[in-house]
C-alpha cells in the first residue's frame, strides 16, 4: 500500500503522525496542517490519540500525545502505520517506535507494533534527547536508537528543533516558555515543506486560528515559515514528497469536521428542517461532551442545551421537550447509555420522539474513556427491561456523523420512538472532508401530527395507517390526555393491565419499529475493485461491517478483491438485507468487539453461516491484520 | 373556572379514607381558582400512589418512571416556559429514587408547582420505610425498626436554596388550596409538603395535628403579615428568642398578647427565621421514641417561605434571546457560511 519515499517521491496517500509531549501541541499542529491540506484537495482522515489523563508529568511516556492523519486520494482511514513520524521528545519517539508495548523494558522496534513502517521518515528533535530527557523516558543508555532498535531503512532527521525555534525568536520579545512553545510550528513549517504545501495558505490559516489572540500570529509564523525555510537545507538529505492525489469526492464545497461536531450540526439542520426547537438534555462524558459543548455554544440557532445533574436526568429532561413537542435529544457514551435505559423504555412505551446519542468508548464500567470500541451495540438493541424495541442506526464515517444525526430525528419525529445513534471515539475526534449540503437538499422532515377532526376526541392509543400514534402535545386545545410508561389500552390510551391487550400492544410497538425498513434505504455492497479469475473473492466473499469500521474495511475489501456490506441502520435492517447476503459464500463479519453484530444478524438470518473477525484493543482497526485474517480463513 | 373542568374522566383509585382524596379535591378546586385553561397545563410524576394524580386531572399529563418526575418537569417547563407546571410525587419518589432532581430543580429554580406527598411510608409497595419515616419505625422492611435519621423535607429545600416551601395537611381542605394557589402564583420552584394519611399502611401518622380535638393546639397556620397566633382559644403566640451562651436562636411560646410575638414574614430572603419555622415540632417527626410532651410548639402549616429569584427557564430563554439578538447566524445555511471551506 505504501511506497517507498526514497525512491517515488509522487504518492497517492501518505501517512503523518506528529508526537510529542501533551503540552507540545501536537492536537493543534495536526489539525493545522489536516486543515491545510484539505484547503490543499486532498482527503484527510486523521486520528487523535490524546492520553487520558489531562496533564501527565512533562517528558514521559504516559503524557506523550499523538496525531495521525491520511491525506491523498483514496484516503479511507488514518492509516495503519506512519509514512512520516514527527517526533518532539524522547518519549513520543519511544512511543512511536514500541507502540503498545512501550512499557515493556526490553522492547524494541517490532513491525507489529511500531506505529511507522521500515522506510519510514522520522524527524526528532535532537534537543530533547538530553540525558534527563532520557531518564524521564525511562531509556536504559544514552543512544535511544539504538537502544530501540530502530532498523536502519528507516530515515532519522535530526533537527534541532528547540534551537532553531529560538533563533527563529531572537528578535521577539518573548520568555523561554513562550518560546519552546512555538516548536510544534517549526516542525509544522518543516512538515508543509516536505509535502510541497505552499506557506501562503498555511499562514492564513494560523492567522485564522490565532484571530482571538493577534500578538501570536507574528511569532508563529515567523517560526513556522524558518522550518519551511529550513526544509530547503535539509534537501540534500530527504527528499520532498508530491502528493498526487485527486479526491475521488463530488464537486462542492467543503471543510474538515470532527465527528461530534458534525453529530450536533446534523441535529440543528433536522431541527430546522422539521420546525421544532432543538433540546438537548446532556451529562459531561467522555468522549461525547464536544456534541454537548457545540450545543450550548449555538443558541444564536435557538438550540436550548442543558447540562442536567446526572445522565438519567439528561434523557429525562429531553423526554420532558418531546412530552410538549421539541425535537429532544440526549448525548451520551456507554456508561451514560446504561443510565439512561429505563428512562429510553419510557420513551419506547410513551411512543415519544427522542434521540439518543451513544458516542461508544472502551468498557465495561468505566473502561477505557479515551479509546474507540464498538461494544455497545447489544445494549442498544436490547439493554432495556421489557419488550423495548427502539430503532438503532449507526454512523459510519466523521462527515456522515451528520447525515446520520440528521437521520436519526428524521425517523424519530416520522416515527414517534427512541432512535440511538451509533458512533464512537474514533469517528467522533477524528476529523474527515465534508460536503456542505444546503438545508434545501436535505431530506423532507414530516414529524407526526395529528388530524384536526380529532379534536375533543384524541387519546394517546390513536394511530395512523402506519402504526404510528398521533402526537399531541401540552398547548394544543382539545387534545389533553394522559401519557404514560404503564401499559395503557390498546383503544382508549388508559392504564390496562388486561393480559391480551398488553400482548397486543407488545406488537403494536414492534411493528411499529418493523414497518421503519419502508423508510430506509436499501443496503448498497461496495464491490471489489476487479472481477476476474485472478480474484477469486470477488463476488463470493462478502466483509461485512457497522458503522465506524467502514473507512477500514473499504480500503481492506480493496486489498483483498472482495465486496462489502457495511451497515448504517441496524434495526430494522435494511429490508434486502437477506437478499444481499445470501448471495456470498462466505460472509465475514468485522467488529471491534467480540462479535455482537455478528450473534445479531445471526439471529435475524439464521439460515447464513457467518464467520467473524473481532478486535477488542481500544483502536481502530488496523487494515492489515483484516486482510491477513481473511486470506488465512479463504486458502 | 370550576373544579370540574379540572376532573378526568376516570375512576379514582386510592384507597377509600386515603389522604390522597383530598388533596386530589383540594388540586382541582385551586386549579380552578388559578384559572389557567386544561391545555395550558402539564402535570408531571412519578411513580407512587401521589404520582397516580396526573389521571385524575383533565389537564395534559404524563406519569412516568420512579423518582424521574423532577428532571422530565424540568424539560417541559424549560422547554416551554408559558405552560403551568405542576409535579406530583411522595416522599419516597422525591427524597429517595429521585433525591438527586428534587434538590437539582430547587437549586435552579424551575418555575414547578411541585406537590410532595408525605405519608412516612411506601404504600404503593405494600409498606416500606421511607426516608421521611422516623427513626426506630417498624416497617416490613425495617422490622426491629429502622436505625436511619429521617429527612426533614423542609431542611433539604432550604439547604438547596429553596425559593417556596409551604406545608399542608390532607384533613385540612382551605389551607391545601391556599398552599397551592400560593405555590403556582410563586415565580420559582415551589415545593408543597402535603402531609398524608396512609389508612393501610401507616394509619394515624399526622395523628398529632390531623385529629380534630389536637389540631389547634399542635398546629399554627402561618400567613404572611399576620401574628403568629395559634391555639383553640387563640390564646399562644410564637417568638424567637436568643441563647446568650450559644447564640442560637429558638422559638419559644408566648402568650398571644405578648409584644414579642412574631408577624410572619414570608418573603424575607434570610431562610434562618424560616427554617426555624419548619422545624418546629419535627422532634415527633424525628424519632419514634420522641417525648411528645416535651415540645410544646406547633408544626407549622402554610407558606412558610416565598421569596423571589429569577427562574432557570426564564434566565436561560433569555439568554438565548439575547445571543440570537447580537448574532447574524439564524439558519443552518447561515451557520455553514460561517466556515473555512474551499471547493472540490
Amino acid at each position: 500500500m505504501h511506497q517507498i519515499l526514497k525512491i517515488i517521491p509522487v504518492v497517492k496517500q501518505i501517512v503523518v503522525r506528529f508526537c510529542g509531549d501533551s503540552g507540545d501541541g501536537m492536537q493543534l499542529t495536526g489539525n493545522l496542517f489536516s486543515s491545510l491540506s484539505a484547503i490543499l484537495g486532498h482527503e484527510i482522515s486523521t486520528l487523535p490519540d490524546f492520553p487520558a489523563e489531562i496533564r501527565a508529568p512533562q517528558g514521559t511516556l504516559g503524557g506523550v500525545s499523538g496525531f495521525q492523519v491520511e491525506l491523498g486520494s483514496e484516503v479511507y482511514t488514518p492509516g495503519d502505520k506512519a509514512d512520516v513520524i514527527v517526533a518532539m521528545n524522547a518519549a513520543a519517539l519511544k512511543v512511536c517506535t514500541l507502540g503498545s508495548h512501550f512499557n515493556h523494558p526490553q522492547a524494541h522496534y517490532d513491525d507489529q507494533f511500531a506505529l511507522y513502517h521500515r522506510h519510514a521518515i522520522v524527524i526528532v528533535d535532537t534537543d530533547s534527547l538530553s540525558d534527563k530527557d532520557l531518564e524521564k523516558a525511562q531509556y536504559h543508555t544514552d543512544n535511544p536508537f539504538m537502544e530501540l532498535e530502530i532498523p536502519e531503512s528507516v530515515q532519522i532527521v535530526p533537527v534541532a528543533l528547540t534551537t532553531l525555534t529560538k533563533e527563529a525568536l531572537k528578535d521577539f520579545d518573548m520568555d523561554n516558555k513562550s518560546m519552546l512553545k512555538s516548536r510544534n510550528m517549526f516542525a509544522l513549517g518543516l512538515v508543509c515543506w516536505l509535502f510541497d504545501e505552499p506557506m501562503d495558505e498555511a499562514i492564513h490559516l494560523l492567522e485564522d486560528k490565532f484571530k482571538k489572540k493577534p500578538t501570536l500570529i507574528a511569532p508563529n509564523t515567523k517560526v513556522m515559515v524558518d522550518g519551511y525555510n529550513y526544509g530547503q537545507n535539509l534537501a540534500l538529505s530527504i527528499h520532498q514528497i508530491h502528493i498526487d492525489g485527486q479526491p475521488n469526492e463530488a464537486h462542492g464545497t467543503y471543510t474538515s469536521i470532527a465527528g461530534n461536531k458534525a453529530t450536533a450540526w446534523g441535529l440543528i439542520a433536522a431541527a430546522e428542517k422539521a420546525g421544532k426547537r432543538l433540546f438537548l438534555g446532556s451529562y459531561p462524558i467522555t468522549p461525547a461532551t464536544d456534541i454537548l459543548h457545540e450545543l450550548a455554544g449555538r443558541k444564536d440557532m435557538n438550540v436550548m442545551a442543558v447540562q442536567a445533574e446526572d445522565e438519567i436526568a439528561g434523557v429525562c429532561t429531553a423526554i420532558g421537550a418531546a412530552f410538549a413537542g421539541d425535537l429532544a435529544c440526549t448525548s451520551t457514551s456507554g456508561p451514560g447509555l446504561s443510565l439512561k435505559s429505563e428512562a429510553i423504555g419510557l420513551a419506547v412505551m410513551a411512543e415519544l420522539p427522542l434521540v439518543v446519542i451513544d458516542v461508544q468508548r472502551g468498557g465495561p464500567s468505566t473502561g477505557l474513556p479515551t479509546k474507540t470500541e464498538q461494544t455497545d451495540l447489544l445494549q442498544a438493541l436490547y439493554g432495556r427491561n421489557g419488550e423495548c424495541p427502539a430503532v438503532v442506526i449507526a454512523a459510519s464515517s466523521s462527515a456522515n456523523c451528520f447525515d446520520y444525526a440528521y437521520e436519526a430525528c428524521r425517523l424519530a419525529l416520522e416515527n414517534m420512538t427512541p432512535v440511538i445513534l451509533l458512533t464512537d471515539t474514533y469517528l467522533a475526534n477524528g476529523t474527515a472532508l465534508w460536503r456542505i449540503p444546503q438545508l434545501a437538499e436535505l431530506p423532507a422532515i414530516h414529524p407526526q401530527s395529528v388530524p384536526e377532526e380529532l379534536k375533543g376526541k384524541y387519546n394517546p392509543a390513536l394511530r395512523d395507517e402506519r402504526g404510528v400514534r398521533y402526537w399531541a402535545f401540552p398547548g394544543m386545545a382539545g387534545y389533553e390526555h394522559r401519557n404514560i410508561g404503564l401499559e395503557r389500552d390498546a383503544q382508549r390510551g388508559t392504564i390496562s393491565t388486561n393480559p391480551e391487550n398488553h400482548e397486543q400492544m407488545v406488537r403494536a410497538r414492534q411493528a411499529k419499529i418493523a414497518q421503519i425498513a419502508n423508510q430506509i434505504p436499501e443496503l448498497k455492497v461496495i464491490k471489489s475493485p476487479e472481477t476476474n479469475e485472478n480474484s477469486p473473492m470477488s463476488n463470493t466473499t462478502l466483509l461485512v461491517g457497522w458503522g465506524s469500521t467502514e473507512g477500514h474495511l473499504h480500503a481492506a475489501a480493496n486489498e483483498l478483491n472482495c465486496d462489502l456490506a457495511q451497515f448504517n441502520y441496524i434495526n430494522p435492517l435494511p429490508r434486502n438485507t437477506r437478499e444481499v447476503l445470501s448471495k456470498y459464500k462466505r460472509i465475514v463479519v468485522c467488529e471491534l468487539n467480540t462479535g455482537q453484530f455478528a450473534a445479531y444478524l445471526r439471529s435475524q438470518l439464521p439460515e447464513l453461516r457467518i464467520e467473524q473477525y473481532n478486535e477488542i484493543q481500544g483502536q481502530p482497526f488496523a487494515v492489515e491484520r483484516i486482510v491477513k485474517f481473511v486470506k488465512s480463513i479463504v486458502d | 373556572m370550576e373544579a370540574s373542568q379540572f376532573k378526568s374522566d376516570q375512576y379514582v383509585r386510592f384507597c377509600p379514607g386515603c389522604g390522597d382524596h383530598a388533596i386530589c379535591m383540594a388540586l382541582q378546586k385551586a386549579m380552578a381558582q388559578i384559572g389557567i385553561p386544561t391545555h395550558q397545563v402539564a402535570v408531571i410524576s412519578g411513580i407512587g400512589c401521589s404520582s397516580r394524580m396526573p389521571h385524575y386531572l383533565n389537564t395534559y399529563g404524563f406519569n412516568t418512571i420512579h423518582g424521574r418526575g423532577g428532571a422530565i418537569a424540568t424539560g417541559v417547563k424549560t422547554s416551554h416556559p408559558e405552560l403551568t407546571v405542576w409535579q406530583m410525587s411522595g416522599d419516597g419518589d422525591c427524597l429517595a429514587i429521585g433525591g438527586n432532581h428534587f434538590i437539582h430543580e430547587i437549586r435552579r429554580n424551575v418555575d414547578l408547582n411541585v406537590c410532595m406527598f408525605n405519608n412516612r411510608i411506601y404504600g404503593l409497595t405494600k409498606g416500606q420505610y421511607s426516608p421521611t419515616s422516623p427513626k426506630g419505625f417498624i416497617s416490613k422492611s425495617s422490622p426491629f425498626g429502622t436505625v436511619e435519621r429521617p429527612f426533614i423535607p423542609a431542611e433539604l429545600v432550604l439547604g438547596a436554596r429553596g425559593t417556596f416551601f409551604a406545608r399542608t395537611l390532607d384533613v385540612d381542605m382551605p389551607t391545601t388550596v391556599d398552599c397551592f394557589v400560593a405555590a403556582q402564583q410563586h415565580k420559582g420552584c415551589s415545593i408543597v409538603e402535603c402531609l398524608v394519611n396512609c389508612v393501610i399502611f401507616n394509619n394515624g401518622t399526622h395523628a398529632w395535628i390531623a385529629d380534630r380535638d389536637q389540631r389547634a393546639e399542635h398546629s399554627i397556620v402561618l400567613k404572611h403579615g399576620e401574628k403568629m397566633i395559634f391555639g383553640a382559644d387563640k390564646d399562644k403566640g410564637l417568638a424567637v428568642v436568643i441563647d446568650q451562651q450559644t447564640f442560637v436562636p429558638h422559638i419559644i411560646v408566648v402568650p398571644a398578647d405578648d409584644s414579642r410575638v412574631l408577624t410572619h414574614d414570608a418573603h424575607q430572603q434570610d431562610p434562618t427565621l424560616h427554617r426555624l419555622l419548619a422545624l418546629m415540632g419535627q422532634n415527633k417527626v424525628e424519632n419514634v421514641n420522641a417525648d411528645e410532651q416535651n415540645d410544646n410548639l406547633p408544626i407549622a402549616l402554610g407558606v412558610i417561605r416565598d421569596v423571589e429569584a429569577e427562574t432557570y427557564e426564564e434566565a436561560v430563554n433569555q439568554q438565548i434571546a439575547s445571543v440570537r439578538e447580537k448574532s447574524k447566524v439564524h439558519t443552518f445555511d447561515e451557520l455553514t457560511a460561517t466556515l473555512d471551506t474551499f471547493l472540490l
